[in-house]
């Protein structure tokens, strides 16, 4: 599915080759400050390489319309940015800006649920915790039904019951949906749990991949 | 009625300079310090004001459209580079572009629609109407610029991660720069429209002050004045709109990444 070559990205980044397979779930695993990020945001075109290439699905992504491959690999954030308004304000501006249909309401509140996210649809989605808003960002994520999920390691300010919980929803949802979910993470428990492939990531170099 | 000018004599004027005489007193007294800057102020302001009354006494009394022209470019010129100035931080080449380009653009734009469709000036060049309206329409679309290239600045440091968030959902970055474009319009536009609101209560604007101190009717001057607000709102509405759609544009590259440093 993704194929790098070569890839170099300041100093942050440099990855001879590597093979990322189809509707699997991978863990890039490795300390913080060792390039997991930047790795994430070179798939979906966020950043572009210095050099080398990035193919998904047998294309070079620097060939593919930008705004179009980040619909199909869609990047979770560490920290999600919660959109101004309601819970399902937050639900149809990402419709909205991905140039969707807006949905009905059972559909958005189906989200909720899958996300164990119980709260009303009108509710002001400012005061939901790191948490609760962690969960709305992934259910956002869900409505737009990516084929590839990029799930940078939740923020450090959320609990570790909570980060268990998220991953474990993400995990559950694609491997129910088949598609393909990238993570990155510091935890090799998180890893060796979740993960049908983990590639260890340490100072931006690929250090191994199992 | 009297309607001829009241002129004020050469010693008349220096007495109005106890004003700043005044204000040197209390920023001594109060160790402000910035006494230089009071007195250099006074004095650029001074020497600007007499030359450009020679050299507009000298356009007047010889009309003709190179200088009404070679006047605006200039005024145009100090404007934009003005704006340069007044920005918080560096910004990019670019941007600095679109500013210049927008300024120009707008501006001319409103100018001319003002001096030619509004006024019926005839001719097009001439100075006494051309150079004084001229100045309004760009030195309030200056201001405006200004705003709204400080409010846009600092409207995409603010909310970088927000970006971020929308381009990673698959937003187009005019999509992701809605709000931040909208903030920085309106800010740029709100001073337009506060001095609209206060004006003729909270105070008389200057032109109409000046019109009705050269011995013009009130009812010729509020004429004046009203089709000058106009004016100004127009330009100062099309030159930042053309600023703050366009100069978004310049944080972002050609694979609609947000640029790391927009310098």
């Amino acid at each position: 599915m993704f194929k790098l070559e070569n890839v170099k990205f300041k100093d942050i980044l440099e990855i001879d080759n590597l093979f990322i397979q189809d509707k699997l779930i991978t863990a890039i695993l490795g300390s913080s400050g060792g390039g997991k990020t930047t790795f994430l945001k070179l798939l979906n075109n966020m950043i572009s390489a210095d050099s080398g290439n990035i193919y998904y699905k047998d294309q070079e992504i620097e060939e593919y319309n930008p705004v179009e491959l980040r619909r199909k690999v869609v990047m979770l954030a560490q920290e999600p940015q919660i959109f101004k308004g309601t819970i399902k304000d937050n639900f149809k501006i990402t419709e909205e800006i991905t140039c969707k249909q807006y949905s009905e309401d059972k559909v958005y509140k189906n989200l909720l649920e899958k996300v164990s996210l119980n709260k009303d649809l009108f509710e002001d989605a400012s005061k939901l915790s790191g948490g609760e808003r962690q969960r709305l960002a992934l259910a956002r994520v869900m409505l737009l039904e990516p084929e590839t999920l990029l799930l940078d390691e939740p923020s450090a300010s959320l609990d570790l019951e909570t980060e268990d919980l998220i991953i474990k929803m993400v995990a559950n949802y694609v491997k129910k949906n088949d598609r393909t979910l990238i993570m990155v993470t510091h935890n090799p428990h998180v890893a060796e749990e979740y993960a049908d492939e983990i590639i260890n990531i340490e100072q931006g170099k690929l250090v191994d991949q199992k | 009625m009297e309607n001829a000018i009241v002129d004020i004599h050469l010693m008349q004027l220096v007495l109005a300079y106890i004003f700043v005489v005044i204000l040197l007193f209390i920023v001594r007294k109060k160790n402000i310090g910035n006494e230089s800057e009071i007195i250099l102020a006074s004095i650029r302001m001074t020497i600007q004001l007499i030359a450009i009354g020679f050299l507009l006494d000298y356009v007047f009394a010889n009309q003709n459209p190179f200088f009404s022209v070679l006047i605006l470019l200039v005024m145009e010129t100090f404007a934009v580079y003005n704006i340069y100035g007044r920005v918080d931080g560096e910004i990019s080449s670019e941007l600095k572009g679109i500013i210049a380009v927008s300024m120009f653009s707008g501006t001319l734009i409103a100018i001319m629609f003002f001096l030619l469709g509004v006024i019926g000036l005839e001719p097009w060049y001439r100075a006494d109407y051309f150079i004084p309206l001229s100045g309004m329409l760009i030195g309030n679309s200056m201001t405006g610029i200004s705003l709204g290239v400080n409010h846009l600045v600092n409207g995409f440091k603010d909310n970088k991660r927000l970006i971020e968030n929308y381009l990673m959902l698959g937003a187009e970055p005019s999509k992701a720069v809605e709000e931040i474009n909208k903030k920085a319009f309106y800010n740029a536009i709100l001073p337009t429209i506060n001095s609209m609101m206060g004006m003729g209560i909270v105070f008389l604007p200057g032109m109409m002050t000046g019109q009705i101190l050269a011995g013009a009717s009130p009812l010729t001057a509020i004429r004046y004045q009203i089709a000058i607000m106009m004016g100004i709102l127009g330009s100062v509405t099309l030159t930042v709109f053309f600023m703050v759609n366009r100069g978004s544009k310049t944080f972002f590259n050609k694979r609609k990444q947000l640029k790391e440093n927009n310098k």
